[in-house]
């Protein structure tokens, strides 16, 4: 397999419900995110948005309802190939170095130069200097990009993220912003759960907030957004 | 091809990751020795009682150890949900257990090859004539308890009290390998050897069961 050229797609979430035990993390969730929009889930702590991306990403079930990746031409992808996740956790091994990592990673998903996929990571996150450092010596700041290259890998249409600037300083934030936006501006679809207003919240196209595994509002881009993502964070 | 292709690649990164830190493979044996040692103490060691308790104590020791090996098998994919990374990039996930079986069931020969001279010293017994199907032995036994270790492994490393979970519910199950293992260790010690095709049959009938188990529900013992 050779790095694959994405196609801008969107994402449809059908009457998702996810329970454990008695208890409704997610309630009749449906929404449909169009291919290249920049969504922003906010919420307080418990409201859903985390069970909400990592359902999308296929890594928890639901319990009712589906989720279906599909582009501008109506043709329907797989989780695994369509989206890239970035997880509170960095998802990487502290033991392997960045590259190690990241070539384990690309050999996984059958990159035939896995080497020369990971070193073009590297390059764009940064970290190419530090490519035989293992990742339990890197900065916060570092760890992150390091997640950003490895959902990256795969040359997603659909990125996923949650809540991606937990512990980064104003510098990572910006770089993160930053990297983000050329995600954005490149076509790509992105999803995240943010606390509040940040500059990252800034490239939202799109804001929903959850309350209590539903969805309690949501509205496109202007003054609303701001409301929708202080008044999650009051 | 692709469940092959991944198996080796995650076999590669659990045997580089093992023998960089050399975690596991050090507290085993350092464990395994001490319970080998104080088991010698606890009786004289003659060779007719060497080989009468010998082989029980051997195969207590190596599932002691065992189980001590298999507990961070998938709590350290925890850390860094690294666990999650693993899920979103192999088609089949049943190409992480057989990494991390095929990883566990080296250790767990490696720790054994280290302790069958200590072994054989201290409790008298001659071993060198029967290696051969000694290793036969100690590798299917291995495998037995390296399959339902890895499986009970995920189970225990979403639990609360995941530390006592492991041993909990892995000692039970693996009574028949330790009884079989035993009798086929005990032929093999005794002045006319003896291979038990009989224990031998047993235990890979049992290595067959759960990783056909495995295979089937594997992808359950994953899910969040």
């Amino acid at each position: 397999m050779t790095t694959p050229a994405f196609s801008p797609t969107g994402i449809r979430f059908e009457n998702i419900d996810k329970r454990y035990g008695g208890l409704y993390a997610l309630r009749r969730v449906s929404l449909n995110v169009a291919p290249g929009e920049c969504v922003v889930f906010a919420g307080r702590n418990g409201s859903g948005k985390t069970t909400l991306l990592r359902i999308a990403a296929r890594l928890v079930r639901a319990s009712s309802g589906q989720v279906s990746y599909v582009n501008g031409q109506g043709e329907v992808f797989e989780a695994r190939t369509a989206t890239g996740f970035v997880a509170h956790a960095t998802m990487v091994y502290d033991e392997l170095t960045a590259e190690e990592n990241l070539v384990l990673f690309a050999k996984l998903q059958g990159f035939s130069e896995p080497a020369g996929r990971a070193e073009t990571l590297l390059r764009e996150v940064g970290l190419l200097e530090r490519r035989d450092s293992l990742v339990r010596t890197f900065s916060r700041g570092m760890r992150q990009r390091m997640a950003i290259a490895r959902a990256l890998l795969n040359e997603p249409s659909v990125l996923l993220l949650d809540e991606p600037a937990t512990g980064l300083d104003p510098q990572g934030i910006t770089w993160l912003a930053d990297s983000l936006r050329r995600l954005r501006d490149a076509g790509r679809t992105i999803v995240m759960s943010l606390h509040g207003e940040s500059e990252i919240s800034s490239l939202a196209t799109r804001a929903i907030r959850l309350d209590a595994g539903s969805i309690a509002a949501d509205t496109r881009a202007g003054a609303n957004l701001r409301s929708i993502l202080t008044f999650a964070d009051a | 091809m692709t469940l092959l292709s991944n198996t080796a690649v995650l076999l590669g990164k659990e045997l580089r990751t093992e023998f960089r830190s050399r975690e596991l493979l050090t507290t085993t044996v350092v464990f395994i020795l001490t319970v080998v040692v104080l088991f010698s103490f606890t009786f004289d060691p003659t060779t007719s009682e060497s080989r009468r308790f010998g082989p029980g104590l051997l195969w207590l020791a190596f599932l002691f150890a065992a189980s001590l090996m298999l507990q961070p098998c998938f709590l350290r994919e925890q850390n860094n949900d690294t666990l999650s990374a693993l899920r979103l990039s192999v088609n089949d996930p049943f190409a992480i257990f057989l990494a991390k079986l095929i990883a566990n069931t080296v250790f767990l020969l490696l720790t054994e090859m280290l302790m069958l001279p200590v072994f054989a010293v201290l409790y008298n017994v001659h071993i060198l004539s029967v290696i051969p199907q000694l290793a036969l032995v100690l590798f299917l036994g291995s495998l037995g308890v390296a399959i339902p270790g890895t499986a009970f492994s995920a189970i225990s490393a979403q639990a609360r009290m995941r530390e006592l979970m492991l041993p909990l519910l892995l000692l039970p199950l693996l009574t028949p390998v330790l009884i079989a293992s035993t009798e086929a260790t005990a032929a093999l010690l005794d002045p006319h050897p003896e291979l038990r095709r009989d224990w031998l049959g047993f235990l890979a009938g049992f290595d067959v069961v759960f990783l056909t188990a495995l295979w089937l529900f594997g992808e359950y013992l994953l899910e969040e």
